[in-house]
């Protein structure tokens, strides 16, 4: 599939059905940065960088997701720091973060804000 | 001072060390006061403690243990470079270099010590530094820069630690002692010995036995320094740390009484001559003695503060041992450390190979535990140490308790009888009776403990005994260790277990919305995922249990540290057809991946890309081959050596019954991995005591072992029962595991479990061979539903085209991960470090990966 511009900055990234319940895909951006992609449920959709700083690979959507005490996040599938899904704040050491993208699901077409 | 303020007492203190500092905290708790601390330097109290981490990174603010904002919040007034030259006793006032005055009603004094410089010729040499403050330490730095070597005179605990940060500072290093040995008030000759050897070993050259005559120019380098025995020794930077003398000239000046060699003297409430002035810390002399610890001063803070606001604390003495490390080299010294007591008697060990000294001093009838010294392990030090502090009267073989315990059970202190006064945490002097209130009201787990009682928040050196103590005193009380899972749900994993087979609950969803809150996490997830797994065996990439699987078994395959996999066939006992062997090498070489026998006698294929493993995994099942579960916690693999068939020796076909063994029990999901072995005799080829199940042939049968381990740490397993038939031993082992597996915690061996078991194994055994419990029946059912429902995961998932879609690298698009790159080594690849990607295109050698297959 060929990432789509719709408008002047919303990008087209994949189908919803491309998209796994309670889970992470990954997807690449029109730059060629790669992004994961978490569903939940319609209203909480949430897109990161799929760049772990800590472990220096690209495996954020292969990471399991949980909450702390409300705040959605993803637990690192190399040494299990967990990234707040909505800011890409890292819970557990303050120095990292990755990039957080506003994203939406708009006539079945999951897009992001870049 | 401002007029609203006139009922509170004024409270000056003099100097913002960490002691100065401590008897703020401690004094600010009230509210009664006016606190006004003046300090000479142009900052606020520091840690002195870990001063060498300058050097290696932090900054004057991580070190910092206070800022104006806090002091302001507790309503403290301060003034930054305000150094006291006048203390007026009559009119209760003190007066800063700047004329301003201060008037109180009680005056501490804490100043501290300053650096002792031996009277030398030559001291005052520009480079002649000493090492004390955050400026000395930016002194040092500019010093450094502009050299190449450093000296530092004196070879004590402060000098140690100097020399440590000229050697972070890359300069090359020397100690120059004018004693004999290193640390002499510390250790005895030979611990002292000791750890010379290991410093040097460090690159640290010391020199002993070297008194400095004088300083003058040197040829090569900045300095030359002349020893008295003639010799000398060039060097560009010169450290003092010769020790600390009392800073008192305050007290000298304006008639407090100081002690013969220095140190303002004071009584057990820290009170000098004049009852409304107080010194602590490093300028009090105590019963003639300066203490040069933080600790004893964190005392005399307390005691002071307690003093002035009426309480009935007093100061009566402090405990001089620590424990350190030196340059990576840990150090201990306890009491009497060089058997100065009449009659004390002195057991020695030394391990010249792995540098390690231990001494204990124990006293003439051998009972209590008088002094130790540790070099190179200090594993035994906070036993020791409540040995000593507390009179706790030494086991038979005193000995022992320094000796390596080469296998045989090392005496263990008992908790229980220490008592109340004992101290646990020494920085924060904190008891074992403080513990005891702290549980009495109502903390019921170690966290709430620390939080109360502030124990282990200092070096953290007594965690452990803590943990010790607290769990002792839960047990006490019959107050259950709380064991919940996470906050997610209150229950442990065996909690769990019961539950979700009590109420026949067959997801994550139910269980959560039924028995818990939020959306879980990566704790409990996969905690339920293996419960789940283990009482209904279904497929464990079901769109419901999907989303709970451990990294691994999300993907079915090892995740490498560069986000590729490793793929690894089941191989039942190690043995395997030549045309198996001959796909696994086809398929390796098609998809370029690195090959490796593993110590479990399989053969791991490393490097396959996410998008890769449908179609790898696609050929070794059409060749017959299905998933070793390599990825999971469940049972990896079943060593074993040929047995009869083959060798001279064996008495029993232990490959037919290691073959037998993994086919019944692959893709048993459990709280950890497991890993079996048979070994054909006694000669143990199979290593199988060191495997959660071990199964060793005798001439009548076969002896079963349970709960080894080769991980971490290492546990011979314990015979469980001896002689066996076929039937009996697969039927114990059902038992065993599958009990096992109800009962242990998340991610505990079966080792660590059966350690935990009240009971231990012969609890076990009752269990096991006389159906203790009665649940025999149930046990062996289970584990035959799941024996009758295994299914390989591999062949499910290439079966199913919507599965697959999960494997795709992106939604979008078909190109790969360019961050996963290799390079070649030994004829194989290996993952590209970071240094070669970034010299991706010019050192080397990118090698080219097969495209992806349809599956």
């Amino acid at each position: 599939m060929t990432a789509l511009n719709n408008s002047s900055n919303w990008q087209t990234l994949c189908h919803k059905d491309d998209l796994v319940k309670y889970s992470g895909v990954c997807a690449l951006l029109d730059n060629e940065q790669q992004v994961a992609i978490f569903f939940i449920d319609d209203e909480n959709v949430f897109t990161i960088s799929n760049w772990d700083p800590a472990g220096k690979a690209n495996v954020l959507y292969r990471g399991l997701i949980g909450d702390d005490n409300g705040e959605v996040f993803v637990a690192s599938p190399l040494y299990k720091e967990r990234f707040s899904l909505s800011s890409g704040q890292c819970l557990d050491d303050e120095s990292l973060s990755v990039t957080s993208y506003v994203t939406r699901i708009e006539q079945e077409q999951v897009q992001v804000l870049v | 001072m401002s007029s609203g303020t006139q009922s509170k007492q004024n409270i000056v203190v003099v100097g913002n060390g960490m002691v100065g500092h401590h008897f703020v905290e401690q004094l600010s708790q009230n509210s009664n006061y006016n606190i006004t601390v003046l300090c000479a330097e142009s900052r606020l109290a520091y840690d002195r403690v870990h001063l060498s981490e300058y050097f290696s990174g932090k900054t004057a603010d991580d070190l910092a243990l206070t800022t104006p904002e806090t002091y302001q919040q507790l309503g403290v007034n301060f003034y930054l470079d305000a150094k006291v030259t006048t203390i007026d006793k009559s009119k209760k006032i003190v007066i800063t270099e700047q004329g301003e005055s201060f008037s109180y009603d009680k005056l501490v004094l804490a100043t501290g010590s300053y650096p002792f410089v031996p009277p030398i010729p030559g001291k005052d040499r520009e480079h002649c530094l000493v090492y004390r403050t955050i400026d000395d330490l930016d002194a040092i730095q500019a010093s450094a820069n502009a050299g190449k070597s450093g000296v530092v005179v004196g070879g004590g605990l402060l000098g140690l630690e100097a020399a440590n940060a000229l050697k972070e500072l890359g300069l090359e290093t020397h100690v120059v002692e004018f004693a004999p040995q290193l640390m002499g008030v510390q250790l005895d000759q030979a611990g002292g010995q000791q750890l010379r050897k290991m410093i040097e070993e460090l690159g640290v050259t010391v020199h002993t036995e070297k008194a400095t005559n004088v300083i003058v120019d040197g040829e090569t380098s900045v300095h030359k320094m002349e020893f008295a025995d003639g010799s000398h020794l060039e060097t560009d930077l010169i450290l003092f740390s010769a020790g600390i003398r009392p800073y008192d000239n305050l007290a000298r000046e304006f008639n407090l009484t100081v002690g013969e060699r220095g140190g303002i003297v004071v009584n057990n409430q820290c009170q000098t001559s004049d009852d409304d002035i107080y010194a602590i810390g490093e300028c009090a002399l105590w019963n003639n003695f300066i203490f040069g610890l933080v600790a004893p001063g964190y005392t005399m803070a307390k005691v002071a503060a307690s003093h002035i606001t009426g309480g009935d604390e007093s100061f009566t003495g402090a405990d001089m041992s620590t424990k350190l490390k030196l340059m990576g080299v840990e150090v201990g010294s306890i009491g009497d450390a060089h058997a100065r007591t009449p009659g004390a008697q002195s057991y020695t060990y030394q391990n010249e190979r792995d540098n390690v000294y231990k001494k204990m001093v124990v006293s003439q009838d051998g009972k209590t535990l008088l002094g130790a010294v540790l070099v190179g392990d200090t594993s035994e030090y906070d036993s020791l140490l409540q040995y000593a502090l507390n009179g706790i009267e030494l086991p038979e073989n005193p000995d022992a308790l320094i000796l390596p315990s080469n296998g045989g059970e090392k005496p263990t202190l008992g908790v229980d009888s220490l008592p109340d006064t004992a101290t646990i945490c020494s920085c924060l002097n904190v008891t074992k009776g403080d513990i005891v209130a702290a549980v009495d009201a109502g903390a019921t787990d170690v966290g709430a403990i620390k939080s109360v009682t502030k124990a282990t928040t200092g070096c953290g050196g007594c965690s452990a005994l803590l943990k010790n103590v607290a769990e002792n005193e839960f047990a006490k009380r019959g107050l259950e260790v709380k064991k919940d899972i996470c906050s997610h749900f209150v229950y442990s994993r065996t909690e769990l277990f019961h539950i979700i087979k009590a109420e026949k609950i067959r997801n994550f969803d139910t269980l959560i919305s039924k028995h818990g809150k939020g959306m879980g996490c990566e704790i409990c997830k996969p905690a339920v995922a293996s419960i789940l797994a283990s009482v209904y065996n279904d497929y464990i990439l079901q769109d419901d249990h999907l989303h709970l699987q451990d990294t691994n078994d999300t993907y079915l395959g090892n995740m490498q540290k560069d986000g590729t996999y490793s793929v690894v066939p089941r191989m039942p006992g190690g043995e395997v057809t030549p045309d198996k062997l001959i796909v696994i090498g086809e398929v390796a070489k098609e998809y370029n991946l690195y090959t490796k026998v593993t110590g479990g006698q399989r053969i791991d294929l490393f490097g396959a890309r996410v998008e890769q493993l449908p179609a790898i995994w696609k050929r070794l099942i059409d060749a017959g081959m299905e998933t070793g579960h390599a990825y999971g916690k469940s049972l990896r693999t079943v060593k074993s050596c040929v047995g009869s068939t083959w060798c001279r020796y064996g008495v029993q076909d232990s490959m037919s019954m290691a073959i037998y063994l993994e086919e019944r029990y692959k893709g048993l999901r459990s709280p950890h991995k497991i890993k079996f072995a048979v070994s054909g005799c006694t000669r143990e080829c199979a290593e199988a005591q060191s495997k959660d199940i071990g199964v060793i042939a005798t001439e009548n049968g076969w002896n079963l072992y349970v709960s080894g381990n080769g991980g971490m740490k290492p546990r011979h397993g314990d015979l469980f029962a001896t002689d066996l038939d076929d039937a009996t031993l697969i039927k114990y082992i059902d038992r065993y595991l599958m009990f096992y597996v109800r009962m242990a915690d998340r991610l505990q061996r079966t080792s660590v479990w059966l350690e935990s078991l009240e009971g231990g194994l012969e609890y076990m055994q009752k269990v096991v061979k006389d159906d203790h419990l009665g649940i025999n029946d149930e046990l062996e059912r289970q584990m035959d539903a799941v024996v009758a429902t295994y299914q390989c995961e591999w062949k499910t998932t290439v079966e199913s085209p919507e599965k697959l879609k999960r494997f795709r690298q992106f939604v979008n698009s078909d190109k790969q991960d360019v961050n996963i790159q290799f390079v070649s080594e030994r004829e194989q690849i290996r993952p590209a470090t970071l240094t070669e990607k970034a010299a991706k295109g010019l050192l080397i050698e990118t090698v080219e990966i097969a495209t992806v297959e349809p599956a």
